[in-house]
């Protein structure tokens, strides 16, 4: 493959992301409003469908204010760094049998170490904003993540065993020739996983770093238009990172009856886990944070310990 | 589409480049259409209304300090534990005793932790 079909592939991603986040805060807001029994957003367009849109264009023409207080460099940067990872992901998704970026034999690492990156966004972002609710939020969302992606980088360990490979692809196929998604033999490192995903999210009920009733708005306070739509958009290609990689390691990936295509399947199992994201958010209130650290140290990390332990026997034992 | 070894990390690269791209690009093009009025009081630090005082870069709470450390160590050794689930299947038993001895090391680390009241959050 040449360099410039490389170049329209990672362009008809990025342009299909923008999109998919754009719908992915309309259906959030719309799951959300009809979960309270109100319509939701729908003065912009037929069913709002323009409501996103008008709320770029706002962002777009809002003032760019950068605080006095501010150190001005990492500021800038931040936002950016925060960005870079949650779409350098996608670059090794396995879409389809044969719809895949790069075929990176280490698609799993890839992916959780590009992915970590965006922490250091977020502290960047709070600390160099100078302002105590961005460094509060900043601080307690790193702690958070960084406590939630031991258990979610254990949990998928079992699946590893399983399959041998840490190849996207081989993942998928892998559940193919055993004729089951691996949900069903993975079940508690499924359970891990979700729950730790979320809190990696930052969404509710885990959404402290940004718990709007004690920290205004957390670690991006002090941004303001597109630098703050940067933070936003990260944060929403990362919800879609988090369900790709979900759908691929426990879903079966493109796996599904024959009468739909393989990428349709993997964008419906896609969907049912954003609509999940949103579900919860409407379902559950905010857990308090010596909860949260402590249920992520002391229940998940030894639940995905078991859980590689029984997986690792049961691979020796079958051969 | 069938790629090599290295056609794999330049496809990652380009990616890369086009995640600088979009925002760099955005807010260039964005300097067109926004307005630009600073005075002092709009870019004074926000605290809810109230004159901002004193600064926020001091030094935090010893426990994030703590969490990051246990991180650090689980982390690596998380990292440790890839290349034997990969291998798993080729190891056989030999391979399963010297993992699941691994792994009660960590579970004893974690276990001493636990002890020592680091994982309580006040």
């Amino acid at each position: 493959m040449d360099l410039l079909t490389m170049i329209l592939y990672a362009v008809i991603i990025l342009g299909a992301l923008l999109g998919a986040v754009t719908y992915a805060i309309l259906f959030e807001r719309k799951v959300i409003g009809y979960m309270q029994l109100r319509p939701g957003p729908n003065r912009h367009g037929p069913w709002g469908l323009f409501q996103t849109i008008a709320d770029v264009m706002k962002l777009l023409m809002k003032e760019d204010i950068i605080p006095t207080a501010a150190d001005k460099k990492i500021f800038i940067i931040a936002p950016v760094l925060a960005f870079v990872p949650s779409f350098a992901i996608f670059a090794t998704i396995a879409w389809s049998e044969n719809i895949v970026g790069a075929d990176l034999n280490i698609g799993v690492l890839y992916f959780i170490g590009i992915s970590s990156i965006t922490t250091l966004g977020v502290l960047m972002g709070g600390w160099s904003s100078n302002n105590k609710y961005s460094l509060l939020g900043a601080i307690r969302g790193v702690a958070q993540v960084i406590s939630y992606e031991i258990p979610l980088v254990l949990s998928i360990i079992g699946v590893v065993i399983l399959v041998g490979s840490l190849n996207f692809r081989e993942i998928v196929l892998y559940q193919e020739s055993i004729g089951m998604w691996l949900i069903i033999p993975q079940f508690l490192a499924f359970i891990v996983y979700m729950i730790s995903a979320i809190a990696e999210l930052n969404r509710s009920p885990f959404d402290l770093p940004e718990a709007e009733s004690e920290l205004v708005s957390g670690y991006h306070t002090e941004y303001s238009g597109f630098r703050f739509a940067f933070f936003m958009l990260a944060e929403y290609v990362y919800a879609i990172a988090i369900s790709a990689l979900a759908t691929t390691l426990f879903l079966g990936g493109w796996l599904g009856p024959a009468f739909l295509p393989g990428i349709l399947w993997f964008l419906l199992k896609m969907c049912f886990f954003m609509f999940f994201w949103f579900w919860l958010r409407a379902t559950l209130p905010r857990a308090r944070v010596d909860h949260l650290m402590g249920f992520g140290w002391k229940v998940l990390i030894p639940l995905a310990l078991l859980n590689i332990v029984i997986t690792a026997i049961i691979k020796v034992w079958m051969g | 589409m069938e790629l090599g070894y290295f056609d794999s990390y330049i496809f990652v690269i380009v990616f890369i480049l086009l995640g600088v791209a979009l925002p760099v690009g955005a807010l260039t093009f964005g300097r067109l259409l926004r307005p630009k009025n600073p005075y002092d009081k709009k870019l004074s630090t926000y605290e809810s209304g109230i004159e901002p005082t004193g600064d926020a870069q001091v030094r935090f709470h010893a426990a994030y300090y703590i969490v990051a450390l246990e991180f650090v160590i689980f982390d690596v050794e998380t990292v440790f534990l890839y290349p034997w689930a990969m291998a798993l299947g080729e190891l056989g038993w030999v391979g399963l005793n010297g993992g699941l001895i691994f792994i009660a090391i960590l579970a004893l680390g974690l276990a001493y932790s636990w002890k020592k009241k680091v994982l309580e959050w006040n």
